[in-house]
């Protein structure tokens, strides 16, 4: 468990920057992960009085707020009307409703965990990460950076017309993903996007068709730990990729 | 700091620290139907309800319930009576330290689904732990339980 | 004894109100206000030598009361295993020692006025210690240059073929028949190595004890324990105090499954306690319940069937190399059970035989898990007769029907007791039905590629510890005739103050709700060796038994003395003593008169003991659901039929057996006890180390098969440890016949599966 000197609860993004300027200020999402450490923080930071628990559909994309919790991605009307039954397959492994409840949106996508199952999710999409400062950047870009001093405001999913399966292997039904694999494809694209998260390394994303796919998985890394081995993780992806194809290709049949 | 928080229906104001998890600060008040079984958010011993949301109190900081709502089994006996028969009667509750956390995740989930199947029993309750009982026998009292309120809403 | 009205009825719980509405009645509900927190620093090193420990720093941090290190603990070696003295466990600890054997192993022992003092104090303690190399594979330990306990005062006190210096814990073996020379006339000789790993019995309530200084200066300790009388001397031995000085009283416990038959954590605050006259509460976290908690033992075991090519049995021979890591806590008992409690399940073999090792290690001491080495022994077992069936092409429910054991027969391998009571065959053929085996052996492929197939066990577990548990129970009459019964075993929610409350009422003939159960204060509760060894209902059920018959005599005493007549004119119903010519008192007449001085006040105290513990049975059967591609097993249905002579409380035995079974698939499939290089066990939180979810529990059908075991009470065998031991060899047993592959090693993952060579691609 942490140990935390102040508590804020700011009344604006712009007043959680400045608090969060300084090293030893930890921002606070549903504070799940954070209790695992044994970290020594100076000012904990809570978003939850800044509105960014709201799921909205605006201009052609639906903007997610960080504090929105795992449990409203999962029973999210609008999300279902948009992307079918993915958001729920995202989440409703991840421990139990409780957590959920707990668990934030916005802490999943800013830890940038290898063992995401809400960030493979979300690299099959088109998104952008909305940031306190850095404004609105490609999901993809902001997966590669390290953690900073900036602050997820929200993540925007474009409502482009792709659609996105989501397929995991555990080793028992609420536990951290073996592997996880994201399938989508664009209207009337016949490339299908590819994102292989859990490896156990943090999720990529590929372009390929059925005829170049198990070269372009041959060219991403795997790795072993307590879980599984690198070979079997190269396996599932080979089977759940495959899967995820099919998938979508009845659902254009 | 001070936080005011209305538990079991009673408005309460007591000083935490920024620290303070809502379960330290449950047992403190006397909440001892609030049980902690791991540290890793994963046995859901703990839950409470946060503004009538089943919530694990291990992983909730007790400032964040400041100017919200909890209730734990000790406010919500009259609620829980009917469930707890149901447990009862099929010896389910066995050591019973996981029951308080069980029996407000059955009643949350009761509240927010409508005739639930058994796997959508076992989806939402995946995150309460029991090493006693295999789980069966508080399948079969869930079931009764839902039968019965549902009888009884239509009487 | 009149016809039963309570004995197999579904009656709940005594504790269930209590339970149910969430009333502060477990050891952490009940710590005094004011108590120290007790923590304890734990060695990162697996093996080392504390060169030095400075806790100047530690000692200035506000409200840490005391720390304690090895200078300032008793030198007496002790075992925290809670057995009947002499315990066969070796005397092989101190509550804090210089030596460490084990990652996780107490350095020093810190008492604070708060949980945040003592964990800053944790932090400020500073160890030098001399870090010395490890050994960790237990099948290197016999004869390894690294001595894991080379101390002088280690010591025994049975002869268990103990040698410290070769870092054995104790050694066995017997044989019936002459196996060699009939594994030299089978048809066909199967040989296969198993190997278990440690299982933690992961019972929702950590460890935790609380101890005080009562209005009498006696030590009062108050814990979640399985074994209060075994306690009680484990601490004396400890801290080198007078049993007299010692109370010890078991509140609500959140489930043990032996665990908690080894004192883990008393000896801690009991020390703070004696140290310092202050109330003192330790609370394990999961993660040392986890990393230093009292495991399944780790065991590799080596089978060798012998058989004809008509699937008769004629040998099996099996060795077991049993790993009891750094203590030998129940060490020298568990492994007897891989033998004794898997070769008897079958009844016609001409030889069989039994040896063993086990073996000190510098991993986590083990303990007593439910099975307690019958488990592993049945999963070689079983899985081994499994393996063979399919290597003869014989249906493994067939090669069972044709050797198992049955009502009547010696067991020979079984201390030649006779097997009394057995319904096995009829178990058998129920569980086939219920899983439907003639419809689905060995397996189908579903539209989906799944292949959906089945597998199936026996097993067998005792009735108490045959000449050694004893159980004693009181029981009072009391004014307006209810009774008082005073049990010194153990509920830990199994229900046992229930079910005897159950006997008593029908030994009675009164209602249920008349009689009172008070759990255990080694003060006021008559001994008992404690709930462990499925020894409740049989030995202590036969001790109510027995008490009633006794109290009834007296009461019939007490009423004819009152109605001026002898007891041969006179009769008892539970109601009244009654004469024939239609003079009667009534039982609260009779409890109102015990209590006025010119009678005597009425109550009965018999014990039991067993020279025989009866061997319940069952069959467990499973219908897997294998994905081929991913290797992912799910257990859909799980057929149990099981004998456990009579079933006292209906409700209890299924949700008894529903359980076990449940941990046996997590054993099968998922809980793993995993250490890293340095030997840290890195499974160490409900996050890694996954027990089922009740995503992973299916459906299980439960059916009750009874036998009736003549020295029984109401005819009761045990059942809380039998259920567990089935759904491991059913399993593989399923995969095997999915996939043709034979696995040897727990848990069976889904890598394992879908990574297998086939036998195809040999």
């Amino acid at each position: 468990m942490f140990t935390a000197e102040r508590y804020v609860r700011p009344a604006t993004l712009q007043e959680a920057l400045e608090l969060n300027r300084k090293r030893s200020s930890t921002i606070l999402g549903g504070g799940c992960w954070l209790r695992l450490g044994r970290k020594r923080i100076g000012t904990l930071i809570d978003l939850s009085g800044l509105g960014l628990d709201q799921i909205e559909e605006r201009d052609g994309w639906v903007r997610i707020g960080a504090m929105v919790s795992l449990r409203q991605l999962e029973t999210s009307a609008l999300l279902k009307e948009r992307f079918g039954s993915l958001f729920a397959d995202m989440t409703g492994h991840i421990v139990g409703v409780q957590f959920r409840e707990c668990a934030t949106f916005g802490g999943s996508v800013w830890g940038r965990f290898g063992f995401s199952d809400i960030l493979t999710g979300l690299l099959a999409l088109d998104c952008e990460v909305e940031l306190a400062e850095a404004g609105r950047i490609p999901l993809r870009d902001f997966a590669a950076r390290k953690a900073d001093r900036d602050i997820l405001a929200a993540v925007w999913v474009q409502l482009d017309g792709r659609k996105a399966v989501y397929h995991t292997v555990r080793n028992a039904g609420t536990d951290f993903p073996v592997l996880a694999c994201a399938v989508s494809c664009g209207e009337g694209e016949t490339a299908y996007r590819l994102s292989i998260g859990a490896r156990p390394m943090k999720a990529v994303s590929l372009e390929v068709t059925p005829d170049t796919l198990e070269t372009a998985l041959d060219a991403v890394s795997f790795g072993t730990n307590l879980r599984a081995g690198a070979a079997y993780r190269r396996h599932l992806a080979s089977v759940l990729a495959n899967r995820g194809i099919r998938e979508l290709e009845g659902e254009q049949a | 700091m001070n936080i005011t928080v209305t538990l079991n229906g009673t408005v309460r104001t007591a000083e935490v620290r920024p620290d303070t998890t809502l379960f330290d600060f449950l047992r403190e008040q006397g909440c001892y139907s609030v049980k902690c079984g791991c540290e890793t958010s994963n046995c859901g011993l703990c839950t409470v309800h946060l503004d009538g949301h089943p919530v694990l109190s291990c992983s909730v900081l007790a400032v964040r319930a400041d100017g919200h709502t909890i209730d734990t089994l000790e406010g919500l006996q009259e609620e829980a009576a009917a469930f707890g028969a149901c447990l009862a009667d099929e010896g389910a509750e066995q050591c019973g330290f996981c029951s308080p956390g069980l029996i407000l995740s059955v009643l949350a989930m009761a509240r927010e689904l409508q005739n639930p199947t058994d796997d959508e029993i076992r989806h939402y309750l995946a995150g309460n732990l029991c090493r006693c009982t295999g789980y069966q026998g508080q399948l079969r009292a869930i079931r009764r339980y839902l039968t019965e309120r549902k009888e009884a809403s239509r009487a | 004894m009149s016809e039963a009205k309570f004995v197999s009825r579904a009656v709940r719980k005594k504790d269930a109100q209590a339970l149910m509405t969430g009333k502060p009645v477990y050891t952490g509900d009940l710590v005094p206000a004011g108590a120290l927190t007790v923590k304890l620093l734990r060695s990162p090193h697996a093996r080392a030598w504390i060169e030095e420990i400075d806790c100047t720093a530690a000692m200035k941090i506000p409200g840490v009361v005391a720390i304690y290190t090895w200078q300032d603990v008793p030198q007496s070696r002790f075992t925290t295993a809670g057995q009947t003295y002499p315990e066969p466990s070796p005397y092989d600890r101190l509550i804090l020692d210089r030596q460490i054997r084990c990652a996780g192993d107490p350095v020093a022992i810190v008492a604070a006025e708060t949980p945040e003092a003592a964990r800053k104090a944790l932090d400020r303690i500073k160890v030098r210690y001399q870090v010395q190399e490890p050994l960790l594979d237990f099948t290197k330990a016999k004869d390894n240059p690294i001595v894991v306990h080379p101390e002088e005062n280690f010591r025994t006190l049975c002869d268990v073929g103990t040698d410290a210096s070769r870092n054995l814990c104790s050694t066995e073996q017997s044989e019936v028949g002459d196996v060699e020379a009939e594994l030299a006339a089978s048809e066909v000789v199967l040989t296969r190595t198993y190997h278990t790993k440690a299982n933690s019995q992961s019972m929702m309530e950590t460890f935790r004890t609380f101890c005080y200084l009562d209005e009498y200066s006696r030590l009062c300790v108050v814990s979640s324990t399985q074994v209060p009388f075994h306690v009680r001397r484990i601490l004396s031995n400890a801290l080198e105090m007078k049993k007299a000085d010692i109370r010890v009283i078991k509140p609500r416990i959140g489930g043990g499954f032996g665990a908690k038959q080894s004192s883990v954590s008393e000896v801690f605050p009991a020390f703070v306690t004696r140290m310092t006259g202050r109330p003192a509460y330790l609370e394990y976290t999961r993660q040392e319940s986890l990393t230093n908690g009292s495991p399944r033992h780790e065991m590799q075991l080596t089978v060798r069937i012998g058989a004809d090519r008509d699937g008769t049995l004629r040998a099996i021979d099996l060795y077991v190399l049993s790993n009891a890591g750094a203590y030998g806590d129940h060490g020298p008992t568990t492994i007897g059970l891989a033998g004794h409690k898997s070769i008897p399940l079958y009844g016609g073999l001409r030889a069989s035989r039994f040896s063993c090792d086990v073996v000190y290690t510098n991993t986590m001491g083990a303990g007593a898990y439910r099975g307690y080495g019958a488990t592993q022994g049945i999963f070689a077992v079983e899985s081994a007769v499994n393996e063979l069936a399919a290597e003869l092409g014989i249906d493994p429910s067939v090669i069972r029907e044709k050797n198992m054991v049955r009502e009547g027969q010696i067991m020979p391998a079984y201390y030649n007791e006779l097997c009394g009571s057995c319904t096995l065959d009829r178990c058998l053929a129920r569980a086939k039905e219920m899983i439907g085996w003639d419809e689905k052996y060995p397996r189908r492929v579903l539209p989906n590629g799944h292949i959906r197939s089945v597998g199936l066990a026996m097993a067998m577990q005792g009735s108490g510890i045959s000449g050694v548990d004893i159980a004693s129970v009181e029981i009072r009459l009391n004014d307006d005739g209810f009774y008082t019964l005073l049990v010194g075993c153990t509920d830990m929610g199994t229900g046992c103050d229930t079910i005897l409350a159950q006997m008593a009422a029908d030994c009675l003939d009164c209602d249920y709700t008349d009689i009172s159960v008070r759990g255990v204060d080694t003060d006021q509760s008559p001994y008992d060796t404690g709930s462990y060894a499925s020894s409740t209902t049989y030995v202590t059920g036969m001790a109510v038994v027995k008490t009633c018959e006794v109290l009834r005599e007296k009461i019939l005493r007490q009423g004819a003395s009152m109605l001026g007549v002898s007891e041969e004119e006179a009769e008892f119903d539970g109601k009244r003593v009654w004469t024939a010519d239609g003079r009667e008192v009534s039982l609260s007449e009779i409890g109102y008169a015990s209590f006025e001085g010119h009678n005597r006040c009425l109550s009965a105290s018999e014990s039991h003991s067993s020279p025989v513990s009866p061997p319940p049975f069952m069959v467990g059967a499973a219908e897997i659901d294998l994905d081929p591609e991913t290797g992912e097993v799910q257990v859909v249905d799980y057929a149990a039929a099981v004998d456990c002579g009579t079933v006292i409380n209906p409700a209890l035995a299924r949700v008894q057996t529903e359980g076990g079974i449940v941990q046996g698939i997590g054993m099968a499939l998922y809980e793993d006890v995993w250490y890293n290089a340095d030997g840290r066990m890195v499974s160490d939180s409900l996050m890694q180390y996954k027990i089922p979810t009740r995503l992973e529990a299916g459906r299980i059908q439960v059916e009750f098969e009874s036998s009736y075991e003549p020295t029984g009470p109401f005819g009761a065998k045990s059942i809380g440890e039998l259920v567990i031991n089935t759904p491991a060899p059913a399993i593989l047993g399923a995969i095997l016949n999915a996939t043709g592959v034979a696995f040897h090693t727990l848990p069976v993952r889904p890598e394992d599966i879908a990574m297998a060579k086939k036998p195809s691609d040999c």
